[in-house]
Order: C-alpha cells, then structure tokens, then sequence
C-alpha cells in the first residue's frame, strides 16, 4: 500500500512538473471546451435562399419575406425561372430553393391550403435536415397566421422543443464535449504514462523491483482517474458559468456518472499502451481509437443517420450511454433513480474494459 | 572449487534466443560471494541479455541459472528484493529531483532512505549536494552514481550493473569504479559489465563473451598471462599504410590499431620478441615505412581481440 502511495504521488509530481502534459490536461480541455462548443452548433444562420416565384402576389412575396425574416436564411436571387435557381443549387450559391408555383395565393384564399416546394441540398444530410427544419417551421408559422394550411415538402410541421425550448445547442453540445474530453484525458494520460516509462527505461527498473504489475497499473490509473474528475469538475463549471448550461438534477448523478464512465477511457488507455512501444505510437494508436470511438457514439452526428451496423456498434459504445446520462441529469433534470440501470450498465463496461487491458497487459513483457 | 549451493551465480547452459538469433548460447559460470565479477564484450555480445536472465525479466529458452541459491524463473519475487539492477540504459525518473528518485525506489521496496543510509552514504555522499536538482540536469558520471544509488538503496546482497559506465567521462569512470571497489570491500558481490577493456583490471574475474557465447573466464592477469604468442607495438606516421603492410607479413598472426600504435602478433610462438622487433622493422623498412618497434606486454583487449578473431575463425570453418 505504501509503494502504491508514493506510486501515486510521484505521477502527480511529473504531471505537474511536465508542462506538456500539464498544458496537455488542463488548457487543452478549457480551450476545446470553449472553441468547440461555439463552432459545433447545430443552428444554422444565413442559409442562402433562392426563392422562385412564379405567383407574384402579395401572399407569395410575404412568404419569401417571412422566411429571410429572420437571421437564418438570407435571399440569394428573386427569380421566376425554376432552371436559374436550380443553378444556383448545383452551383453552391444556394443550399435552398423556395418554389412558390402559380397561382399560389388563389389557392391560399380559395381553399384555405396551398403548396410549396423546398428544395435542399442534402450533400450534408444533418443540416439539410436542419435547414428543411427550420423553413418548414417558418412556412408553418406563415400559413397559421393566414389560417390556412401550406404543405411544405408533402409534410405537415409542428414542432415543439421540450426540454431546450430556445433550442440553445450549447446546452445540447456542452455535455457532449465534456464527455469527449474526459474520454480523450483518461486514455491519453493512461497511455502516455505507461509508453513514458517504457521509453525511459524505468520500466525495466521497475520490473526487477518487488512491485507488481497490479501495484504498477494502479499507479498509472488512479492519477489519470482524478485528473479525469478534476477536469471534468470544472469543465462543468465552465460550462454552467460561460454557457449557462443547464444543470437540473443533482451534480453528484453525473460526478459519480464520470468516474464510473473513466474507467472505460482507463481501459482504452492501458490497451493501447499494451500495444505500442513509444509515446509517438500511443498518440496516434489513441487518437485513430478515440476518433472512432467519438465518432460512432452519435455525439456530434445523429445516430439514425448512420447505416445500421454503425448504429449498433454505436448503441454498445459506453460513451453514448455517458451522455445520455448527462443530458438526462443536466438538461431533463433525472435524478439516479432515472438513470441508476445506465450507470450500473456503465459499470459493468467499464470494468470489463479496464479488466480485459489488465489481463492483456500482464501478458506483455515490460 | 566449492559446490554448486556455494556460489552467489551459477549458470548451466544457459540460452536464450530471439527469432533464429542466439543471443545467449549455453553459457556456464559460476560468480562467488563478495567477488566482483565482470563481462566483457563489443557491444551486441549477449551480455545486456545474459542480465536480464539473471535479473528475472527473461526467461531462458535452455538451461537454468540460480542467484543467491534462487531461480530467476521459479523464486523472481523472492529473488527480486535481494538484488540491485541498473540497466544499461539511465533509466531513472528525469522530472524527479535527485531525493526524490532515490525515495521512490526505497519506497518501492518498502524501505526509506533515511534507514538505508548506512548502505549508500558513500555514494549518496557525493549526491547530497544535488540533492534538490532534477535527474535530467545532472552530469553523466553524476547520473550513473544516483542510478547506483538506487539500485542499492534496498540493501541487496548482490548487484547486477549492466554497462554502467557507457558514456561517462574518463573520471567519472575511475571514481565509479572507485565506489565499486569499496562496495566489493564490504562484502557486496558486484556482477558488472563493460565494452571497455581498460575497466577489466578492476574486476576480480572477467569473462570474455562474443556472439553469445563465453570465450574465457580468468583472472585479468591470467587472461593476459595466458596470451600465447610474441606481441609488439609498432609506431610510425603512416598507420594506414603499416597497417596494409602488416597485414601481408608471412607471420602475421592478426594487426589491430591500438590507441596511438598498431599491435603486431607474430605467429612464431616462443621466438625471442627483441629479435622479432628489429626483424619487423626492417622488413618494413625494406618497403619505405621507417617504424618504432618494441615487444609489449599484452593487456585485456589483445588477448580478447585475438581470442575473438580465433573463434571466428573457427565458426568459418566449422559453422
């Protein structure tokens, strides 16, 4: 117990002393923290519009104006040919088309209903999807003001936002990220730790001492684990201070949440240290593992937009139920009776994880 | 000789292998108590590899070995808090202050520094001064007396030092051996190993070891007591020169550049070296090359150099 103290003790002085690793743990999270959850929105703004309008009255031009009313769309060209704003579609001066046919405010007046076309560029099918949102919601607005219905895209829209009414995607991103960042520290810092010493030399010096490998592990793993905390401590406060996130169930949910989730990131960091011999390795073995691991969780891109196997494997990444908890406690207000079967779930990932990096670490030699 | 259960090493056959590479090839010897013991060899000759057989972190394809009467395979976690092992490389901690290094390993083993002191004051002596300094700012004769430091500061009853003094200055080399020898004064055996001949003298007993395998093991005297044939320094300014010229004299036996000279061994064993040196410098003279010849006696490193170049011969022959 005593080894395994000094262990401890002398991971946190390197840390501190190392002022990559210190800059690595602390500014790094701080900063992605701040530039990713202003730059990874989901709200669009100034989406160029190319309006077609083939009614030109003064229900056909109040739609067009309705729409760029607001900050997120902007009018690239007023036309009455279908073909020029087709090209501008194709060309990229436009993401949108607004096709008001003929004969547009008749309808409206006679029928009570007319139809419009949207027309997207979907070659980024999660803002398509987001743009085709937003003008249907405008359309929508339009036509209950009329009293009438417009059918837009063959699809009727009412939405409502619960939880996040204003739809303030920092509140949606800033749980995510977080959740991104103690992932990268706790496997990184595990990782590194283990491939510093290997490439110093103070492996092998270890190993002739009477400390065990399982004396060692804990060693490398319980820094990482509290560095993890820390920084996940205050990246919520950041979070709550700087972006006003949300936080209505108990912290202590997604505190205790965090350290049972870092032991999955702990056990990705062993593994990839079991399988590299220097630090140059480790990074780029974590970063290819992290990217895919991210990625895959539906944090930043919408699961059921990926094909099905990646849904599945996206449904058992531990990293996903993670988030699920936090916005649950954070933004929905769940308390751990909500979320208690997620975490125990966790767990038992977690620590099956961590136990299989053991096992394949012992199997290694130095 | 005394048996087997007496020796603070033995080692039976011992083998080790890495893909179709030998890199230790059944090796036998046998290390006493308090002796300080050295291996010398080029680099790559096995010998980082012969330690960590002995030092529990590999185990041996063929063959057995025993430390203080304990298997390195069977008995490691015994074995491993009786030994000190400096590897080859500087391998202690470059953010950590000298103090700290030195209380990290003790802790390691369970102990402190402050009640080891009696163990390592020699060494720690010369440390103290630095004591707040980080490892990395250290000098390379200063590293390798806190590496030592560490190894000892867990009292072992024997010490494994795997090149220690590779790429340390030529003082730094003398005051490490220096501390070595007080070390073997109070009983410590001392198995230790080395590239540099020079530092052979300094061991009780030397085994020379190539490509794995053990040429000799002897006193240092004796190894070079032993060398069998007439050896003369020769000096000129045209080493290159002499040294293709040597090479093509009928008794040549083998010519290697030595510091400021070139060592000639003539094959004519028992032939009087005073009459083989005027003999060879006229011979060279014949060819323009105007030389100093005088007999030499031979250190270490010829007796090495020759014994090498005599089985490398011999693997030519029989592969």
């Amino acid at each position: 117990m005593r080894a395994l103290r000094f262990l401890v003790w002398k991971e946190f002085l390197q840390i501190v002393r190392d002022k990559a690793t210190l800059a690595q743990m602390l500014m790094v999270p701080i900063v992605q923290l701040l530039v990713l959850s202003n730059a990874a929105t989901f709200s669009i703004q100034e989406t160029s519009v190319a309006v077609v309008d083939q009614d030109r009255t003064t229900s056909s031009v109040a739609l067009a104006d309705r729409l760029t009313g607001g900050r997120q769309f902007s009018v690239e060209r007023v036309t009455a040919s279908p073909n020029e704003a087709e090209r501008d579609l194709v060309e990229g001066r436009a993401s949108m088309i607004l096709h008001i046919p003929p004969r547009f405010e008749e309808e409206l007046v006679r029928d009570r209903r007319a139809q419009v076309q949207l027309s997207l560029n979907a070659e980024e099918g999660a803002v398509a999807g987001l743009v085709g949102g937003y003008a249907q919601a405008i359309i929508a607005d339009f036509a209950r003001d009329r009293s009438a219905t417009i059918r837009a895209g063959g699809m009727e829209v009412r939405p409502r936002a619960w939880f996040n009414a204003t739809r303030n995607y920092k509140h949606y991103m800033v749980p995510a990220i977080l959740v991104s960042l103690i992932t990268i520290i706790g496997t990184l810092v595990t990782a590194q730790n283990v491939a510093r010493e290997r490439e110093l030399g103070t492996l092998e010096q270890l190993n002739v001492t009477p400390l065990t490998k399982t004396q060692f592990i804990a060693g490398k793993l319980i820094p990482a684990w509290i560095a993890g905390l820390v920084i996940f401590a205050v990246g919520l406060a950041v979070g709550k201070l700087l972006f006003g996130i949300p936080i209505r169930g108990p912290v202590w949910v997604v505190m205790v949440g965090a350290g049972i989730y870092l032991t999955v990131a702990l056990g990705i960091g062993l593994f990839v240290s079991t399988i590299t011999r220097t630090q140059q390795q480790t990074m780029f073995v974590s970063f290819f593992l992290l990217m895919i691991y991210l990625l895959m969780s539906g944090m930043f891109t919408p699961i059921e937009s990926m094909p099905s196997w990646a849904q599945m494997v996206g449904a058992a990444t531990p990293v996903r139920h993670f988030v699920w908890v936090m916005r649950a406690v954070l933004v929905r207000g769940a308390g751990f009776e909500t979320v208690w079967p997620m975490l125990a779930g966790l767990g038992v990932a977690g620590l099956a994880v961590l136990a299989l990096a053991v096992r394949l670490y012992n199997k290694t030699s130095g | 000789m005394t048996g087997l259960a007496d020796a603070a090493v033995w080692a039976s056959a011992l083998t080790k292998r890495f893909a179709s590479t030998l890199a230790v090839d059944h090796v036998d010897f046998r290390v006493e108590p308090g002796e300080l013991f050295g291996f010398i060899g080029p680099d790559g000759a096995g010998k980082s590899t012969l330690f960590r057989l002995l030092v529990t972190l590999y185990t041996p394809d063929e063959g057995e070995a025993r430390v203080l009467g304990l298997d390195p395979v069977k008995d490691l976690w015994r074995l491993r808090r009786k030994i000190g092992y400096m590897p080859g490389r500087f391998s202690l901690y470059p953010d950590l202050s000298v103090a700290e290094n030195l209380s990290f390993y003790a802790s390691v083993f369970g102990t402190t520094v402050e009640r080891q002191m009696a163990t390592i004051e020699p060494i720690y002596r010369q440390l103290a001064p630095f004591a707040g300094r980080r490892a990395s700012a250290l000098s390379g004769g200063m590293k390798q007396k806190l590496a030592l430091c560490c190894a000892l500061v867990h009292d072992p009853e024997i010490l494994f030092l795997d090149e220690p003094t590779t790429g340390v200055d030529a003082v730094s080399r003398r005051e490490f051996w220096d501390l070595l020898a007080r070390l073997r004064e109070g009983g410590l055996t001392i198995v230790v190993s080395t590239p540099y001949m020079d530092e052979a003298s300094r061991c009780d007993r030397v085994a020379l070891i190539q490509h794995g395998r053990i040429l000799r093991i002897d006193t240092p005297d004796a190894v070079c007591a032993a060398y069998p044939l007439p050896l003369l320094g020769v000096r000129g300014v045209d080493r290159l020169g002499m040294l293709d010229a040597m090479r093509m004299h009928p008794h040549a036996e083998s010519v290697w550049p030595f510091g400021a000279s070139l060592h000639f061994t003539d094959r004519r064993a028992g032939a009087d070296p005073r009459q083989l040196a005027s003999e060879l410098r006229e011979w060279l003279a014949a060819r323009n090359i105007e030389v100093e010849v005088t007999p030499i006696d031979p250190t270490i490193e010829d007796a090495f150099m020759l014994l090498m170049s005599q089985q490398e011969r011999a693997e030519v022959a029989a592969p």
